[in-house]
Order: C-alpha cells, then sequence, then structure tokens
C-alpha cells in the first residue's frame, strides 16, 4: 500500500515538475509541431493524403480522447474489480 | 546540492531556450497522416501486415489453450488503449504519450501486441486525426512490433539476471517506450534525410527531439506498468509459474 502511494506521488510529480519548470511553454501537444519539423528538412514536401476525420476542434477532440481513455479505464477497473470481489468470496468458502 | 541543481536547471533552461528558439519542437508522437511519401508508407505497411496476420493467430492460440485468458488479453488492450490517450507534459514543454505495451508484453509475449496496439492506433488515426492511414503501418511497426519485441528481450534478460519483478516490469515498460519513439524517429529520419548531411543526420535530428521528450513519459509509463502489474499480482490474475516463465 505503501509502496502504491510512492509511486503514485512520483507520476504526480513526473506531470507536475515539467509544467512548474517551464511555466511560458505552450505544452502543445500536437503534429502540427512535428510538421514544421519536416517542412523544415524537406521544404517542397507534400502531404499526399488528409485525415478522413477531423475532429471539429479541440473540445471534440478531447471528448473523444475522454472516450478512448474511460472505455479503457472501464475495462481495467471491472476487471480488477471483479477479482477481488471473486478472491474475497474465494476466502469467505475456505 | 544547490550548485549541483542550479547547473542542471541552468542547462535544462538553455535546452528549453534553444527548442523555443527553433522551429524543431516537434512532439514525439505517431507519424501523421500523409507525413511519409507512399513508397515508406507501403513498406513499413508490408512489414506490419505480416506481424498482424502471426498476431491474429498467435492471440487465437492463447485463447483456445484457455479460455480464461480473454480477460487478461481485454485487460492489456485496455491498458494500452487508456495510456496512449494520456497526452502528459514534458520537461520539453510539449506534450508526449506513453505506449502502454509493457504489460502485454509482460503477460503474453510480444506477439499479442501487433493486434492489442493496433487497434489503439486504428481508433486514433480514424476518429482523433491522431497518427494515420497511411502511416498505420509505420506506427504500428514501432509501437506494435519493435518496441515490445525490444522490451521482451529486456524482460527476458532481466529475469535470467533475477531482477526484482518490479525493477523488470519497470525497465520493460519503459524501453519499449523509448524505443518506439526511437524508431520512429529512425522512420521519419530514413524518409526526409538531411539535404546537406544525409540520412543518420536527419535520424539523429529526430532522435535528439523526440527521446528528450520522450524520457519523462517513459518513466511515468513504466511506474504506472508497475502499479497495474502490483495489482494484478495481488488478485492472483498472474499466477506464480507464468512470472517466472516469461
Amino acid at each position: 500500500m505503501k509502496k502504491n502511494l510512492i509511486l503514485m506521488a512520483m507520476l504526480c510529480a513526473l506531470v507536475v515538475v515539467p509544467l512548474l519548470m517551464n511555466p511560458s511553454a505552450e505544452f502543445s501537444g500536437s503534429d502540427g509541431q512535428a510538421e514544421s519539423l519536416i517542412t523544415q528538412v524537406a521544404p517542397n514536401y507534400k502531404p499526399w493524403i488528409e485525415p478522413l476525420i477531423e475532429p471539429a476542434s479541440g473540445e471534440i477532440e478531447s471528448l473523444l480522447f475522454t472516450l478512448q481513455g474511460s472505455l479503457g479505464a472501464a475495462v481495467i477497473f471491472y476487471i480488477l474489480g471483479f477479482y477481488h470481489g471473486r478472491r474475497r468470496t474465494d476466502a469467505d468458502h475456505r | 546540492m544547490s550548485l549541483k541543481f542550479n547547473t542542471k536547471r541552468m542547462a535544462l533552461m538553455a535546452w528549453v531556450g534553444a527548442i523555443a528558439m527553433s522551429p524543431l519542437n516537434a512532439n514525439a508522437m505517431h507519424i501523421m497522416e500523409g507525413f511519409l511519401p507512399p513508397t515508406w508508407a507501403l513498406t513499413w505497411w508490408a512489414l506490419f501486415i505480416p506481424f498482424v496476420i502471426m498476431s491474429v493467430r498467435n492471440l487465437k492460440q492463447i485463447v483456445t489453450d484457455d479460455a480464461n485468458k480473454k480477460v487478461l488479453l481485454a485487460l492489456c488492450g485496455a491498458f494500452i488503449f487508456v495510456l496512449s490517450a494520456l497526452k502528459l507534459p514534458s520537461v520539453t514543454g510539449s506534450c508526449s504519450h506513453p505506449t502502454g505495451v509493457g504489460l502485454a508484453v509482460i503477460l503474453f509475449g510480444f506477439m499479442v501486441v501487433p493486434v492489442l496496439g493496433g487497434i489503439a492506433l486504428l481508433f486514433q488515426a480514424l476518429l482523433l486525426a491522431h497518427g494515420g492511414i497511411s502511416t498505420l503501418g509505420a506506427n504500428g511497426m514501432s509501437m506494435a512490433v519493435i518496441g515490445p519485441m525490444i522490451g521482451y528481450f529486456v524482460w527476458v534478460a532481466a529475469n535470467r539476471l533475477n531482477l526484482r519483478k518490479d525493477i523488470a516490469v519497470f525497465l520493460v515498460a519503459f524501453v519499449a517506450d523509448i524505443s518506439t519513439y526511437a524508431v520512429t524517429s529512425l522512420q521519419l529520419g530514413a524518409a526526409f534525410p538531411d539535404p546537406e548531411f544525409g540520412v543518420m543526420a536527419s535520424m539523429s535530428k529526430f532522435m535528439g527531439i523526440f527521446l528528450f521528450t520522450q524520457l519523462p513519459i517513459a518513466i511515468a509509463e513504466g511506474l504506472l506498468t508497475v502499479l497495474i502489474y502490483e495489482q494484478l499480482t495481488k488478485r492472483s490474475l498472474i499466477s506464480f509459474q507464468e512470472r517466472v516463465l516469461r
């Protein structure tokens, strides 16, 4: 239990420290910046195909990302909970 | 102590400053739609497809051998799904996300990942315009084949060396994450050689940017994988035998 707490504290620190270190940074998460890297190395390169569907806005994008995360989390915690319960029942019957 | 901290901080600030001034501030993420020339996109697809086919067979085999394994497979897939949705801030002032493949590698070996990781990549390519269909072959090779493969070697080596289980788990997840983005840099470098200094220069350029951003993220991924691994052990979802054998 204690170990879990330490691990979680380390995780939080890993997320917070970068934010404190670069207060003025953009933290933009996106592909636009990788694009500029490529355009610098290969100025004449044109992407030859566009994404089929692009999220209508940043909000919609974060909606979909949240959906992705919560669907996965639902599965993980369902399974963890299921086995937690089963182990307890097993222990009771023994 | 404080002196050490200061030099470190200054070096970092210099680095961040250098990055801010150049337009080279890329995010360590999957290669975007259309950003590999058709030849390269096709080549990576051609390499990725056999792995997907083998992976499907491997998954079928696992499930026929022991139907109970479905649960763990679903969990591994879900873990990849969650982690690739977590865009975390990095010391470079940009964001990137973990891959989450370490857990699957530890529990089932690397041959289940082409399908499990492929699902996450497909979801993001189709709905989120993150990554892309044309670049799915390349991204699949880096995140779902080569990264996991290297992670698996680390797992085997760590077990031979009798490392503590949690440290071994951490190392697998960390190395798989870092190598995924190392491969991404190689892929981009090969497709976009530096006009003056050629392929190698371009590769190291991409690598320098990608890996530095990815470093704290890979550490976070390692810690998260240890967390979930311990929960699984606690619930006897991973039997002792498996832990020794794999």
